[in-house]
C-alpha cells in the first residue's frame, strides 16, 4: 500500500563527475544504501535506507559523497511535520511502539546554553595554569562527621569510607557490553586507566578480558541483574545501582535474542539467543527502604570497601528522591537528564519523560544543602554534557563529578544517526557485527578518548585560571560564578543563579 | 543602593596586627598609629579595630558590642538579651565627635554570662548558646546588629578611614595584650557601619585583605552547618569556617590552616606517608572548606594571633619581631612606624600559618 511510503529524512546527492564507482560506499554501508549497477558501471543509492551516520561521506576517495537534508517533503504544516506524519503511518501499518535510541533530540531549553562564567578582572587575580599547579582531583564518597584521633592526639585517617579518586571530574557513563561492542567498551576502560578515571560496565556484566581493568570500572548491577556475581561486585571499585536512567525513566531494558551471542552470552549469565529483559523496577526494591537494603547487601558482599553508586534518572520529584537515597547508605547519587542516551528507547518515552539535568542538579544540590547532607553524599550529574564548559558549569551548580556518554562516543566516531537498535552500527560502536566491531580499533579509540578528556581538562582549568579558582573543589556549588541569561526569575530560582548584570 | 549583606562587595584592604607575648598591655593608639601610614590602600568606606584584654574587670563576661539603627530595633534586641543573658552592665560605647566620621548608629556594649537555667534548656554549651544568640539577633533583629560578642575583648568599627575610627572609639583609652586593625578599599559604597572590619563571633576576629574566589563554594558549605552569611563577606565566612573547625571540630588552628589554605596535591604527593595520609585526609574531609584567590588574614582569639597567606601568596602580608613583641601587617611600613628596630622582618610563604601565643603562664 503506497501510505506506508515515507518520504526519507535524507537525501544521498552523489556527484557523477568525482564518484569512480570504487564501491567503498557499497562495502562500508551496512544499511545497504548503496549499490553498484555493473551495466552502467554507476553507483545507485536506496536513500529510504539512509540513517546519515556519514561512513560512506567520510570514506570516499574522492569526496563525491553530500547527505543532504531531502527537499521532498508532506505539504508543510506547523502542527503535522514531516516526522509526525510518518510516526503515524509507520505506527497505522505495524501496530508497534516507535523506537529510537541515543538522547532526546528535541528542541527543549538547554540550561547550559544559558548560563555564563565569570572571570576576575582588577579586584582578584586570574591565574595563569601554565605558571601555577591548577588542581582537578576529586574524590568521590561519604564523609564523616567526625574527627577521631588517635593517643598521641594525632588524626586518625584510616576512618574514611571508600572513596573514588578521579585525576579529573569527568567519568564515562553506563554502556553495557552488548549495547556496545567489545572493541567500545576495550577502548573506555583504557582510555579510563589511562585518565585516571572510571568507566562504567552497565547492565551486561564484564567481558572475562576486562577484569584487569578493575581499579578503573564501576560495575552495574541493574534490575536483570544480568552477569551479578560475586567476583563480578569485587572486581570494580565501586557498584553503581541502576535505577533509571534519563532516556528512559521508569521502564527497564531489552537486549534482542539477535545479539545474545557468545561472549555476550557468557558475559550476561543467559543462554544464546534468549531476550535479556531488564524490568522497569527493581523487583526487590518497591521502596525507598528496600534500597537501603540493596545497598547494604552490595556492601556486605564486598566487605565495605567500594563505595555505592545509585543512579536515578531526573524526573520531577528528584530532590526529594535523592535526598531519600542519601539516606539509604549509597555514597554517591549519579542524575541522569532527559537528554542522557540510550541504545534503545521507546521513542516516545525519550521525548517526553524526564526533565533537564541542569535544572534538576540544582535542586537536589539545594535540597541535600538544606537538609544539611550534602557532605554525606557526592554527586554526579549526566545526560546532555557536551563540552568542558557544561562540565564546569555542573560543578559550579553543584555536582562534584559528570558522567559523560554520548560525548564519548562521538570521539569514538559516533556521528549521532541515532539508529543504535539496529544493531548496524557502521561505526563498529553499537554493533555485534565481527565485521563492523573490527572498524573500531581500541587503540585509535583509547587514544582519541585520552585526547577529549584531556583538552577538556585544559580548557577547565584556563577557565578556573580565569577565575582566579586553582583547585575544583572551590568550584563545586559556587554558583556566584554563573550568571544567567534569557532566563526567567523562577529559572534562576531553581538554578540558584543571578541574572548577567546583576 | 544596595546595602551590604543584599550584594557582594569585593574590597581591597590594608591590615595590621600588634601582639604582645609578655600579655603586657599596650595602648590602642599604637594600632591607630601604624595602620595610618597604609592610607591609601583604604578608601574611607570602613575601619575597624580588634581589641584583646581590654576588659579585665569583666574578663569572664560577654562583651557584646551592638549597632541600633532604631530605638525599636534597640528595644527588640534587649528583650531578648535581658531574657537569655544576667547582665551586669549596659552602656554607650564611648565616642569622640570628630568631622570624619557621621552618621553613626546607637552604639552600645553589654556585659553579662547566658542564665544558667537559659543554657540548661536549651541544652547547649555556653559558647553555642551565645553564638547562636548573636546569629539569631543579626538575621531576625531588623536594625540591631551584633558586632563583637568574646569574653575580654572588644570589636570596634565604623564607616571611615581607620585612623579617625581609632579616634572616634578614643581607642587611646584602651590596653591590650592584642590588637588588629582593618582599613577597607570597598568597591562600592555600602555606607554600612556592619559591613567594615573585623568581622568577630565569640573571641574570633578576623581581619582580612583580599577577595576570595571560592566565595560561593565556602558559604553554601558552611551555612549547612547553623551558620548564615547575611554580609556576604570573605571575611564573615571566614570567621565561620575558623570557627567550625577550631570550636567544633577541635582542629587545631595549624589543622584548620592546613584546611584553608592546604598545599596543592603536588606537594603532598612529595610528602613522607603519614604526612601524606594526613593531609590528603583533610584535604578531602574538608574539601569544600579549601579557600582560593587572594587572601591575607589575621585571626585573633584569646590568648593569641594567627596570620596567614593564601598558599600562592597573591597578597602581602610580613611579619616583625621585637623581644616579645610581635607586628604583623600588609606593608612593612606599618611595622616601622611602630617599631623601627626590628630584631627580625619576615614575609611568610603561602598557605604557612604563623600562630602567636602568650607566654606560658601568662594569663589572657
Amino acid at each position: 500500500m503506497p501510505i506506508n511510503y515515507n518520504v526519507p529524512e535524507y537525501a544521498v546527492v552523489r556527484d557523477p563527475d568525482r564518484c569512480i564507482a570504487c564501491r567503498v560506499c557499497e562495502r562500508q554501508c551496512a544499511n545497504e544504501v548503496h549499490s553498484y549497477d555493473p551495466e552502467l558501471n554507476k553507483m545507485r543509492s536506496d536513500e529510504t535506507k539512509c540513517v546519515n551516520c556519514h561512513r560512506c561521506v567520510a570514506l570516499c576517495p574522492t569526496h563525491a559523497l553530500k547527505i543532504v537534508k531531502n527537499p521532498d517533503t508532506f505539504r508543510i504544516n506547523g502542527l503535522w511535520d514531516n516526522e509526525t506524519i510518518s510516526d503515524i503511518y509507520r505506527q497505522a501499518d505495524t501496530g508497534g511502539a516507535l523506537l529510537s535510541s541515543m538522547g532526546n533530540p528535541k528542541k527543549y531549553p538547554i540550561y547550559w546554553d544559558k548560563i555564563l562564567i565569570n572571570a576576575s578582572q582588577v579586584t582578584n587575580p586570574s591565574i595563569d595554569p601554565l605558571r601555577e599547579p591548577m588542581e582537578t582531583l576529586t574524590f568521590l564518597g561519604k564523609h564523616p562527621h567526625t574527627i577521631e584521633r588517635g593517643e598521641n592526639g594525632e588524626i586518625k585517617t584510616d576512618n574514611l569510607p571508600p572513596q573514588l579518586k578521579l585525576n579529573v571530574p569527568i567519568m564515562f557513563s553506563a554502556m553495557s557490553y552488548g549495547a556496545i561492542s567489545y572493541n567500545a567498551h576495550e577502548s573506555l576502560a583504557r582510555a579510563a586507566r589511562e585518565l585516571g578515571t572510571y568507566y562504567n560496565t552497565g547492565e551486561g556484566g564484564l567481558h572475562e578480558d576486562f577484569y584487569k581493568y578493575g581499579p578503573n570500572t564501576i560495575v552495574q548491577v541493574a534490575s536483570g541483574r544480568f552477569g551479578v556475581h560475586k567476583d563480578y561486585l569485587n572486581a570494580g571499585a565501586a557498584i553503581e545501582i541502576k535505577i533509571g536512567q534519563g532516556a528512559k525513566p521508569g521502564i527497564g531494558g531489552h537486549l534482542t535474542g539477535a545479539k545474545i551471542v557468545g561472549d555476550i552470552s557468557r558475559t550476561r549469565m543467559i543462554p544464546e539467543g534468549t531476550e535479556a529483559i531488564s524490568p522497569a523496577p527493581h523487583h526487590d526494591i518497591y521502596s525507598i527502604e528496600d534500597l537501603r537494603q540493596l545497598v547494604y547487601s552490595l556492601k556486605e558482599a564486598t566487605d565495605y570497601k567500594k563505595p555505592v553508586i545509585v543512579k536515578i534518572a531526573a524526573v520531577h520529584n528528584v530532590a526529594a528522591i535523592a535526598s531519600g537515597i542519601a539516606r539509604s547508605g549509597a555514597d554517591i547519587i549519579a542524575i541522569d537528564g532527559f537528554r542522557g542516551g540510550t541504545g534503545a528507547a521507546p521513542k516516545r518515552i525519550r521525548d517526553n519523560v524526564g526533565i533537564p539535568i541542569e535544572l534538576a542538579l540544582a535542586a537536589v544540590d539545594e535540597r541535600l544543602r538544606q537538609e544539611k547532607i550534602r557532605n554525606s553524599v557526592s554527586i554526579v550529574a549526566g545526560g546532555g554534557i557536551r563540552n568542558s564548559a557544561d562540565v564546569l558549569k555542573a560543578i559550579a551548580l553543584g555536582a562534584d563529578a559528570v558522567y559523560i556518554g554520548t560525548a564519548a562516543l562521538i570521539a569514538l566516531g559516533c556521528h549521532l544517526c541515532r539508529t543504535c537498535q539496529t544493531g548496524r552500527c557502521n561505526w563498529g560502536i553499537a554493533t555485534q557485527r565481527p565485521d563492523l566491531v573490527k572498524r573500531l580499533n581500541p587503540d585509535v579509540g583509547c587514544g582519541r578518548l585520552v585526547n577529549l578528556v584531556s583538552a577538556w581538562q585544559h580548557e577547565i582549568m584556563e577557565m578556573m585560571g580565569g577565575m582566579g579558582i586553582n583547585s575544583i573543589e572551590s568550584l563545586r556549588g559556587n554558583r556566584l560564578m554563573l550568571r544567567g541569561v534569557g532566563l526567567n526569575e523562577k529559572e534562576l530560582e531553581i538554578l540558584g543563579i543571578k541574572h548577567a548584570g546583576e | 543602593m544596595q546595602k551590604e549583606g543584599d550584594v557582594r562587595i569585593p574590597s581591597g584592604c590594608a591590615i595590621s596586627g600588634i601582639f604582645s607575648r609578655s600579655g603586657k598591655r599596650i595602648s590602642g593608639e599604637s594600632i591607630v598609629r601604624s595602620i595610618a601610614p597604609m592610607h591609601d590602600r583604604s578608601n574611607g568606606l570602613g575601619g575597624g579595630f580588634a581589641a584583646y584584654g581590654i576588659y579585665p574587670k569583666q574578663r569572664g563576661l560577654y562583651a557584646f558590642h551592638v549597632f541600633y539603627d532604631s530605638v525599636r530595633a534597640k528595644a527588640e534586641c534587649e528583650k531578648i538579651i535581658t531574657s537569655n543573658f544576667d547582665l551586669s552592665a549596659a552602656e554607650k560605647i564611648p565616642t569622640r565627635r570628630i568631622p570624619e566620621i557621621t552618621d553613626e548608629p546607637a552604639i552600645w556594649r553589654y556585659f553579662g554570662l547566658p542564665f544558667k537555667k537559659a543554657l540548661e534548656d536549651a541544652a547547649l554549651d555556653e559558647r553555642e548558646f551565645v553564638a547562636r544568640f548573636v546569629m539569631k539577633v543579626n538575621t531576625q533583629v531588623r536594625g540591631a546588629y551584633v558586632f563583637s560578642s568574646g569574653k575580654n575583648m572588644g570589636v570596634f568599627k565604623a564607616v571611615g578611614f581607620p585612623e579617625d575610627v581609632g579616634r572616634f572609639y578614643r581607642l587611646d583609652e584602651y590596653e591590650g595584650y592584642c590588637w588588629t586593625a582593618h582599613g577597607r578599599y570597598p568597591t562600592n559604597t555600602p555606607g554600612w557601619w556592619g559591613g567594615a572590619h573585623p568581622f568577630a563571633l565569640l573571641d574570633y576576629s578576623v581581619v582580612h585583605n583580599g577577595e576570595i574566589s571560592s566565595y560561593d563554594a565556602n558559604r553554601r558549605f558552611i551555612e549547612m552547618f547553623g551558620y548564615k552569611c547575611t554580609l556576604l563577606t570573605d571575611t564573615e565566612v571566614i570567621t565561620y569556617i575558623i570557627d567550625f573547625l577550631n570550636r567544633k571540630k577541635h582542629l587545631s588552628l595549624e589543622e584548620a590552616a592546613e584546611v584553608i589554605a592546604a598545599p596543592f596535591w603536588s606537594e603532598i604527593g612529595r610528602m613522607g606517608e603519614k604526612d601524606r595520609a594526613k593531609y590528603t585526609y583533610l584535604r578531602n574531609m574538608f574539601s569544600s572548606l579549601l579557600i582560593t584567590g587572594p587572601f591575607s588574614i589575621l585571626l585573633g582569639y584569646t590568648g593569641g594571633m594567627m596570620a596567614l597567606n593564601d598558599r600562592l601568596k597573591l597578597r602581602s602580608m610580613v611579619v616583625g619581631e621585637r623581644g616579645g613583641m610581635v607586628y604583623v601587617a600588609s606593608e612593612e611600613c606599618a611595622i616601622r612606624e611602630v617599631e623601627p628596630s626590628l630584631d627580625r622582618l619576615w614575609s611568610p610563604k603561602g598557605g604557612e600559618p604563623v600562630i602567636i601565643t602568650l607566654n606560658k603562664g601568662v594569663e589572657a
